[in-house]
């Protein structure tokens, strides 16, 4: 049993989404438990997996018994077995919470909606596990696809803005494609780790470059790195409650890990700071995501809008601490990609609450928000704590390592941009609690002392749990940030880094 | 300091308050039940603090280990004897303070008293976690808790102005605390390794001084707590919170921590003997002192009571940023006693301007005239107060300030010596005034005519406060033996 | 010149790529934009059918016949075409026709909300 969890991560959503059409038939009600039970079996077989891994191993599992580099190998280590445990437990807290804004939101689809739900988890989970680069391509477009369903879900704009997510989208899953083909030219192989010890033979080679040139255009097109963000915050924007909640922390976040992979694992860290010269173009994309990101995000009169704005900057974070080079900046990424996909799953959680009771997110709906809605705010408040880096939450301790690895790399550029962006959370947080601290806009003052009720309305229980558990994990992360990094982090870092 | 000994007493101090919140905000509906917890928390956090007095003047450091975070990065307590001084500062003016609210509060039908209370005593704890902090990064923790959990009290009333001057606050603190702090503390951990307070500072003699000075603007200024110019707007603006809040956190806790971090990083990071090799710590005087003259200079033209005190905290915070950049044992032992003895004076003179406006109603200085006779009690108390801000016997910041002069006159820092006189000059210049006017000036306001002192809540920890810092001359040994020790003669 | 015999097939799918790309992100109408993705995947199909190919080469498939109750085999490996491409864009083919359903699904609920496939009609009508 126990060589067996690697297999069960992908295993147990894939036949639940199956399970889910059938069961839609019949008994629409049932989706919802069934997803989370499949998707508990799942989160429970990533704890498990995660578990095994002693320090700096890889556990090799091959699908169908055939030997790699010729089959489909799942091959796991530290780094997308933590991947895998954040995947899977976002996905685990947004199922739970997507049962009231789906019944309100989308009433007659709720079966399709399960089953996209857990098939878009299936197919990330597959990216984040496999060690095939072709296998990594259909997961991809598996996971591409569910999420171009689950975002036109919203109707009205969300039509078109998933439209432009389809046409970019199919470009970046393309493009890496392109790049696969080219590797499968020189080097005759689909496994990555098997790629990486042909690829240091054929150092001078162009057609590596070019391939190299294609997958990181690909991977960006898909994490929405400046300038290649264009579709993210319409089509996330648009999007229904529960889908948003899922979709904007995991999407681009496994699209971050497998840049690191390809980075790491496929070519190496040597080849890509020593033989090519594309950090300091690379470090001004993610300079520039960050700080646009920021202004943009303060330009937002909508919070959901703004939220994925943020999510732009965030990404800019994780590319620029891979890029420097360092092995203090790549454990800031690795360990941002948890902290920020907790994060954003917390932030679009109490967002979704917002909507759920108020019908809009715009800066009028958080008014008198701290009498009606306490409990949301208080989880709005721990998550955007992190956001701005406040410890002890874990968004202190991936900005501490990525100004560390900056430091160390002299990009001060990007210590700057960090700090900029911090800010201007910092900013944007205290508007949103503002409005909800104050219950009347500057215009229109009351009596200061007089006693301004508000009915208690908050979220339904079953959308502040996961909210919360999301806040407490935020904080709990932060707490174990040193057991994180030495156990997990520090032994899967690759060789030739500062 | 060779010797040290675990215990838990460290975290239970920081604690009590905190855990106090709990009972505090249950038990919102019986308002003398929840001021009771209040009071329990305080006095057993005193007589903790008394627990540690012992090892601690015999030269042990009590330490406790709270979390390892990163490695080689704990968050750890470390109490000294400066800690214990600024701890014992803070904690047993939550006492009175915490009757004046009573008072305070009621007296004007305030709204949200639970929160309030529950804010004030989570800010209590941090302060205590501040003093405690044995590196930077715990003390960096603490600062921040600081910062939030004092919103909610300077935004108390909700209204537009408490929205402008919060957000002043928030924004000031939380963009300095990132901005400038976090950047040199990793900086600083990069270069040497370890967040550790030493008295030796932790640089060693391999940085240049070039990035010595860019880290220490970066720390003094990010700690924008202590107000130093041109970062101190934020302190009149946050005025408009309820007057105990100025008093306890604005005069005590809030900018005290401010001023407490500066020295913790001018005495713990840098260390006295590399500032003054690299005449660094000519840097510091001079921006001490530029602040501490203009501030007392604007103090002077501020007609409204609370906006005239808070300049002249802005100058008094100085001072004990100019004692430390001083680089002299008696400046720095003056700078460190003129933590407490400012507090006590500080606090007298807000607890009066409250008392006045719960009692009158009056918030301008140019409306206070006569009020004297009616109000005796309050106005020898701001009599008392004002003496121990300008520095003069028989009041106990007239020790601090005599040890700061005897510090410039040891380290013949002549000109800054000519800035302690002359502020001490203004100060006098901005105090006597309001005393004069309240009791010999003629033209009493006819709505003043019926005034009497503020209710007893009000008025007597003003004078308790008062008295103290009149026994604090007489005996200022409890503070100063700790002012002493933390020097280390 | 030689280049260009051994290697015209990438020149092919280069133009054939630069088509699609341009139909993708120049192109007005919703529906060429879709003709555009298409002809975009087709020519990565393209290029890895291609690159197994070999001149004179067979399937893949064990072909023997036996001699005396000996096995001979009338093929060699050396004679296969690289049957992994091909299996490969088996499966991109069916990628690529999902995704081109789910963008004419997609047009056709834009036509319906908004009554034109133009992209700068319904901008339009969005602001």
């Amino acid at each position: 049993m126990e060589q067996q969890y690697p297999v069960l991560i992908v295993i147990i959503p894939m036949f639940t989404a199956m399970v889910l059409t059938l069961a839609g038939w019949f008994k629409p009600a049932v989706c919802q438990p069934l997803a989370v039970v499949g998707l508990l079996g799942s989160f429970l077989s990533a704890v498990a997996t995660l578990l095994q891994i002693g320090a700096g191993e890889v556990i090799s599992y091959r699908l169908g018994g055939w030997e790699p580099p010729f089959g489909i190998e799942y091959r796991v280590d530290s780094l997308n077995a933590l991947v895998l445990v954040m995947v899977s437990l976002v996905a685990l807290l947004v199922a739970i919470f997507a049962r009231k804004p789906v019944e309100k939101e989308l009433g007659n689809k709720i079966s399709n909606f399960y089953t996209l739900f857990v098939l878009l988890v299936t197919g990330l989970l597959g990216m984040t596990i496999t060690g095939d680069a072709f296998n990594l391509y259909v997961l991809l477009e598996i996971a591409a696809l569910t999420s171009y369903a689950l975002l036109a879900m919203g109707r009205g704009r969300a039509y078109m803005a998933t439209f432009n997510y389809v046409i970019l989208g199919t470009i970046g899953a393309c493009f890496y494609l392109l790049g696969v083909g080219l590797l499968l030219i020189k080097t005759g192989s689909l496994n990555m780790a098997d790629i990486g010890t042909i690829l240091p033979k054929l150092v001078g080679s162009e057609t590596v470059l070019v391939a190299f040139g294609f997958l990181m255009v690909g991977v960006w097109i898909k994490m929405a790195l400046f300038p290649f963000h264009g579709w993210l915050p319409n089509a996330y924007t648009y999007a229904p409650t529960a889908t948003s909640c899922l979709v904007a922390p995991l999407m681009t976040k496994v699209s971050v890990y497998i840049m690191l992979r390809i980075m790491f694992t496929v070519y190496s860290a040597d080849w890509i700071f020593n033989v090519i010269q594309w950090k300091p173009v690379v470090m001004v994309l993610a300079v520039v995501a960050i700080l646009m990101g920021s202004f943009f995000a303060l330009a937002q009169r909508d919070i959901k809008r703004m939220l994925t704005y943020l999510i732009v900057a965030e990404i800019g974070y994780m590319v620029g601490g891979a890029w420097t080079g360092t092995a203090a900046g790549l454990t800031g990424t690795i360990y941002h990609i948890m902290a920020d996909g907790l994060m954003t799953v917390c932030l679009f959680m109490v967002i979704g609450s917002v909507v759920y009771r108020k019908g809009k997110a715009h800066f009028e709906s958080f008014k008198d928000a701290f009498q009606s809605m306490p409990w949301t705010m208080g989880a709005l408040i721990i998550g955007g704590l992190s956001m701005i880096g406040v410890p002890p939450t874990c968004g202190f301790f991936s900005k501490w390592y990525l100004i560390s690895g900056a430091y160390q790399s002299s990009d001060y550029a990007f210590i700057v941009a960090l700090l900029i962006s911090s800010l201007v959370n910092a900013i944007l947080f205290i508007r949103i609690v503002e409005t909800a601290f104050f219950s009347a806009t500057p215009s229109e003052i009351p009596d200061p002392h007089a006693h301004h009720e508000v009915d208690y309305a908050d979220s339904p229980v079953s959308m502040l749990i996961p909210m919360w558990v999301s806040a407490l994990a935020l904080i709990a992360m932060g707490l174990y940030t040193g057991e994180i990094v030495t156990r997990w982090i520090l032994p899967i870092l690759p060789g030739g880094l500062i | 300091m060779s010797q040290s000994i675990v215990s838990f007493t460290p975290l239970a101090i920081v604690l009590t308050s905190a855990l106090a919140v709990i009972p505090i905000s249950l038990s919102g509906r019986n308002p003398n039940l929840r001021e009771l917890w209040t009071f329990l928390a305080g006095f057993l956090k005193l007589m903790l603090l008394f627990s540690l007095l012992e090892p601690v003047t015999k030269g042990i450091a009590v330490q406790f280990e709270l979390w390892k975070v990163l490695p080689g990065v704990s968050l750890h307590f470390s109490v000294d004897a400066f800690g214990l001084l600024f701890a014992f500062v803070a904690c047993s003016l939550w006492i009175p303070t915490s009757l004046y609210v009573i008072g305070y509060m009621r007296g004007l039908k305030e709204h949200a008293q639970t929160r309030f209370f529950a804010c004030f005593a989570l800010a209590l704890s941090a302060t205590a976690g501040v003093a405690f902090a044995g590196n930077l990064l715990t003390l960096y923790v603490f600062y921040e808790i600081l910062s939030l959990s004092t919103f909610p009290l300077v935004a108390h009333h909700q209204d537009g102005e408490a929205r402008t001057g919060g957000r002043k606050y928030l924004t000031y603190l939380l963009a300095t605390s990132i901005g400038l702090v976090l950047p040199a503390m990793i900086i600083t951990y990069q270069m040497t390794g370890t967040l550790e307070f030493s008295s030796m500072g932790i640089y060693g003699d391999t940085v240049k001084p070039g990035t010595l000075l860019v880290l220490l603007l970066l720390f003094l200024y990010g700690f924008a707590k202590s107000g130093l110019m041109p970062l101190h707007s934020w302190l009149p603006g946050a005025m408009v919170a309820p007057t105990p809040v100025s008093a306890l956190l604005h005069a005590v806790a809030v900018v005290k921590v401010g001023v407490f971090c500066n020295l913790r990083v001018i005495t713990g990071i840098f260390g006295i003997e590399i500032l003054s090799k690299t005449y660094l710590d000519t840097v510091i005087c001079v921006i001490a002192g530029v602040t501490v003259i203009v501030s007392s200079l604007i103090a002077l033209s501020q007609d409204n009571l609370k906006r005239r005190l808070a300049f002249s905290t802005v100058g008094q915070l100085s001072y004990i940023i100019l004692g430390a950049g001083l680089a002299q044992s008696y400046a720095v032992k003056g700078a460190m006693l003129h933590i407490s003895m400012h507090a006590f004076g500080k606090i007298t003179l807000f607890m009066c301007a409250g008392a006045i406006f719960v009692a009158s109603g009056k918030k301008y200085i140019s409306q206070m005239v006569g009020l004297g006779h009616k109000m005796p009690f309050t106005f020898g108390a701001f009599l008392i107060g004002s003496l121990s801000v300008i520095g003069l016997p028989p009041a106990g910041g007239f020790i601090s300030k005599w040890l700061l002069l005897k510090g410039t006159i040891a380290a013949e820092h002549w000109p800054m010596m000519v800035v302690l006189l002359g502020s001490s000059l203004l100060n006098a210049a901005y105090f006597f005034p309001i005393v004069y006017q309240a009791f010999f000036g003629k033209g009493i306001l006819p709505e003043n005519e019926n005034v009497k002192e503020a209710p007893l809540a009000c008025t007597l920890p003003l004078c308790l406060t008062a008295v103290i810092s009149i026994v604090l001359f007489v005996y200022p040994e409890p503070f100063l033996t700790l002012a002493t020790l933390a020097v280390g003669e | 010149m030689e280049w260009l015999q051994i290697n015209y097939n990438y020149l092919l799918v280069i133009v054939l790529l630069m088509i699609g790309l341009w139909a993708m992100i120049g192109k007005n109408n919703l529906v060429k934009k879709c003709i555009g993705m298409c002809i975009f995947q087709n020519a990565i199909i393209m290029f890895f059918i291609s690159m197994g190919v070999k001149a004179g080469s067979t399937i893949p498939i064990l072909n023997y016949t036996k001699i005396d109750g000996v096995k001979t085999y009338l093929t060699e490996a050396s004679m296969y075409a690289n049957p992994l491409t091909q299996i490969l864009m088996l499966t991109a083919i069916v990628v690529g026709v999902a995704t081109l359903g789910m963008a004419l699904t997609l047009v056709q609920k834009i036509y319906s909300e908004y009554g034109t496939c133009e992209e700068d009609e319904i901008l339009e009508k969005l602001n």
